[in-house]
């Protein structure tokens, strides 16, 4: 069936409620036209979505899927896919999801390793609950619960997954679609946690973090040809560059070995008999 | 002298207590005697007290009691922690060689072995074995032949080489040969003898894990914790052989969730923590049960609240595990009442899951968790298990259970409640899940007619289980007494030897035991036509006393003890004199 999968055969029949002009559209079209690209048909793909604006990605997607608690998309994603190695497994969230509340999550999915990518649709602001500072929000951005701005500043995500020991960072803006639906594909194809986060405007409540921000500010490391991602180095000097923003892969390590196949996972665990497993009363035996 | 025996091993944190005790109570258990411990322990590595206790007998034995006949003291604290259980004629064990120990004090009536077991380990190898000769000088005491000992010494240190072996059976025979030439008999004489039954020696942990495995469980993840850790350890290194996998998870929240990930692809899934975890992991049951995933949710109670006493028993979380959680959440509760039950609960608790698509909550507890039990191996017949994976959808029969367009049903509105599921990889099924309210597609809605035909058919699981399933109490005494005694999870055993001990009273009590709490058997008839009712538990409101008076529309007498330890029989029997004497006083 693959072959002949087009991308909008990723579509569900349910019209997005996101506001006109966001960039979660842009974002979805990327992620799901990756999907595509890299042979995935929705009967073998699974998209986990955390909570906000971003996270209603899964209803306007078609694929198995789940929508679950606020920040714990990624091991319900980790779960998925260490039980059956064969699905194509998706994680899509904010950044409030993946740096503020499931932050703890998103070190150790970095650190597991498993073979999934994950999407961060990145606003810098709550746009959901209408308008508060976001983990990546400016130190002087005004909002309603933060009027001189948060006071601290943003988390640095891509500085947080190397130093968590990410094999695959990059970064991407929704409005770029053909490098955005590039980057993703990376992250698909990548062993292991491929970790995209993607700038994706939000219109309605953040007039600093725009498109014409991105557009005017974004350096594309594909244009840097000197920019080799498996150079940690390089990588790491242009993560700590508090002075630019860059689109593309910035890191991957091309020695990844993804979790499932450290612990040899290799079975659908949905397969089981019917009755106790064979030898099963060797562990009875145990006991004697 | 009475048909048991009671012994027990104490010191300090870090003295080997724990493995000397298991090397006995295997002993005991390969010679063909049941066996029943407890365990005195701490929070702590190193220091502190801690005992490992052993109850014997050729008959089963399913409690502990207010008796200890022979103690091994390394510590004079563990003397004076345990002289309620000491009587006249106990026997004391200890090294008067070691310099903490030659002012000892042993009380009155009491008999004294001085047993050099430091100087005794060093000649037959080394000191590391003190503990194995005064195993040896305790085998002498209770005329226990030591050959069952070199099975067990053989059992724990064949991995590590056979002189260590042997070395160990000579340090056993160095203390019974001490016993023997110095104390010829000087107290009173056991007689633990051998039988030919074949026994298995487990906890309620390693029977809930075992169950797990039994019942095609092949994704377990968790966070350790106290006393719940054991069941993740049993599994680390055996469900691997049968392709499953464990994970060590980054928090509680996590080890939910990726267990939720597992069972919605298809796996069966379960995690296990005790109640610290459980607060966290509580975010996550109103998913479990809007998406229809089958998750089994293990907790072995600890005494709380917050951190409580970690290392001590209490079921104190029955209320969390029938209300917890935001909204209303269709879940079942299962409480097994001894360890091999924690075996059969887990496999039931499975089958509960994944036909009602339903989180499972089984409650166990410390005492049961950490208790090593002897069983016939029969208890855990594996052809006896059965697995029922419920209304699963293939490629073949998917098509009747689509929309016209095509699009699959996993909440469809059945007669049961009960709606098909399609494992992720199968054409056609693709469809989302969620904790927003849905309809049949799964898809988010917040139409009023769709929200109450979804609320309906989650809770028309409940009342399809509840007319499908056996939620029978266990029942013990005698079924025509006047007196009803009702009680849940570990207290079981206990209880059964309790109404034993009111019997030769001239008391008949019936005891009903109760390891289904949600959805529970229907006991208003027999609390209403006894004229005396008695709920027992462990711990200090009574949780289940007021579901079951909610239940019954009556008051209930409570005999409830949340001091961190367990019920012994001999008390509990006490107990219930006490309340019935109230009764009639009153």
């Amino acid at each position: 069936m693959s072959s002949e999968v087009r991308f909008t055969d990723f579509k569900s029949d349910k019209q997005p409620t996101w506001c006109p002009g966001c960039g979660d559209f842009g974002t979805m079209n990327g992620m799901m036209k990756a999907l595509a690209e890299t042979g995935n048909d929705p009967d073998n793909t699974f998209v986990v979505a955390g909570i906000g604006c971003s996270g209603k990605i899964g209803t306007y997607m078609h694929s198995y899927a789940i929508h679950g608690v606020h920040g714990r998309a990624l091991p319900v994603g980790a779960g998925v896919k260490m039980a059956n190695p064969d699905l194509e497994v998706m994680v899509a969230g904010g950044d409030g999801d993946g740096y503020s509340i499931g932050a703890g999550h998103f070190v150790h999915a970095v650190r597991r390793n498993v073979d999934m990518s994950y999407v961060v649709m990145d606003n810098r602001i709550y746009g959901l609950t209408k308008g508060q500072a976001s983990p990546t929000s400016r130190e002087d951005f005004e909002t309603s619960t933060t009027p001189e701005g948060p006071k601290q500043p943003p988390v640095n995500p891509m500085a947080l997954a190397l130093a968590s020991g990410a094999t695959f960072i990059a970064q991407s803006f929704s409005s770029d679609a053909l490098r955005h639906q590039e980057i993703v594909q990376k992250a698909i194809e990548h062993d292991g946690f491929g970790f995209v986060n993607t700038f994706s405007p939000c219109v309605t409540f953040n007039d600093v973090d725009t498109y014409d921000y991105f557009r005017d500010n974004l350096v594309d490391l594909g244009d840097e040809e000197d920019h080799d991602p498996a150079d940690y180095d390089a990588a790491k000097d242009k993560i700590l560059d508090a002075s630019k923003e860059y689109q593309g892969v910035i890191y991957q390590n091309p020695d990844s070995v993804p979790y499932g196949q450290k612990h040899g996972l290799d079975t659908n665990m949905s397969e089981i008999p019917d009755g106790a497993p064979e030898n099963a009363t060797d562990l009875v035996r145990e006991f004697y | 002298m009475p048909a048991d025996f009671n012994w027990a091993i104490g010191g300090e944190a870090g003295d080997g207590i724990d493995s000397t005790g298991k090397i006995f109570a295997q002993a005991l258990s390969r010679a063909g005697r049941h066996v029943f411990t407890s365990k005195d322990f701490a929070s702590r590595i190193r220091g502190g007290y801690t005992a490992y206790k052993v109850r014997t007998s050729v008959d089963q034995v399913q409690s502990v009691v207010d008796r200890l006949d022979v103690l091994i003291a390394l510590t004079q604290r563990t003397i004076d922690e345990n002289l309620d259980e000491l009587h006249e004629g106990s026997v004391i064990i200890y090294d008067g060689e070691r310099t903490q120990m030659q002012d000892v004090e042993i009380p009155d009536g009491m008999v004294g072995l001085s047993v050099p077991l430091k100087r005794l380990a060093e000649d037959a190898g080394g000191a590391i074995m003190a503990n194995v000769v005064a195993l040896g000088a305790a085998c002498e005491v209770g005329s226990f032949p030591i050959e069952n000992l070199d099975s067990a010494l053989e059992k724990r240190f064949k991995s590590k080489g056979q002189q260590l072996v042997e070395n160990n059976m000579e340090a056993a025979r160095a203390g019974q040969d001490y016993v023997k030439e110095e104390y010829d008999h000087d107290f009173d004489d056991y007689d633990l003898e051998t039988t030919d039954e074949d026994y298995v020696l487990l906890n309620g942990d390693e029977a809930i894990g075992m169950g797990a495995i039994a019942a095609g469980c092949r994704y377990y993840a968790g966070y350790p914790i106290t006393p719940a850790t054991d069941v993740m350890q049993y599994l680390t290194g055996r469900i691997e052989n049968w392709g499953g996998h464990v994970v060590q998870a980054e928090d509680e929240l996590s080890a939910i969730n990726l267990a939720l990930g597992a069972a919605r692809a298809g796996a069966r899934s379960m995690t296990a923590t005790s109640g610290p975890g459980i607060d966290l992991m509580t975010e996550t049951f109103g998913l479990v049960a809007t998406s229809e995933t089958p998750l089994v949710i293990a907790d072995v109670m600890r005494s709380g609240p917050s951190t409580g006493m970690p290392t001590k028993q209490e079921q104190g979380d029955l209320n969390m595990a029938l209300y917890g959680g935001h909204g209303e959440i269709p879940r079942f509760v299962l409480a097994p009442t001894t360890v091999s039950e924690c075996f059969w609960k887990t496999v039931e608790a499975f089958n509960l899951a994944e036909k009602y698509q339903t989180p499972v909550f089984l409650l166990a507890d410390l005492a049961m968790a950490v208790t090593e039990q002897t069983f016939s191996p029969e208890a855990f017949d594996m052809d006896a298990v059965e697995i029922d994976r419920g209304f699963v959808v293939d490629e073949n029969d998917i098509g009747e259970h689509q929309t016209e367009k095509g699009q699959f049903k996993p909440h469809e509105l059945t007669e049961d409640g009960v709606s098909p599921r399609a494992f992720p990889g199968t054409d056609g099924g693709a469809h989302m899940s969620t904790g927003l309210e849905h309809d049949e597609m799964g898809r988010r809605t917040e139409d009023t007619d769709m929200r109450i035909e979804q609320v309906d058919k989650r809770n028309r699981k409940v009342e399809t289980a509840t007319e499908r399933e056996d939620w029978s109490p266990r029942e013990f005494g005698d079924p025509d007494s006047d007196t009803l005694v009702l009680s849940w999870g570990s207290n079981e055993g206990a209880l059964v030897e309790a109404v034993r001990f009111l019997e030769e009273d001239g008391i008949d009590v019936r005891f009903l035991s109760v390891p289904y709490i949600f959805p529970r058997p229907d006991l208003s008839e027999e609390i209403n036509d006894a004229d005396d009712v008695i709920v027992v538990e462990c711990n200090q409101t009574g949780q289940f006393a007021d579901v079951l008076e909610h239940d019954a529309l009556r008051r209930v007498k409570r005999v409830n003890k949340y001091n961190g330890v367990r019920f012994k029989a001999d008390e509990l029997a006490d107990d219930i004199k006490e309340t019935l004497a109230a009764e009639a006083e009153a």
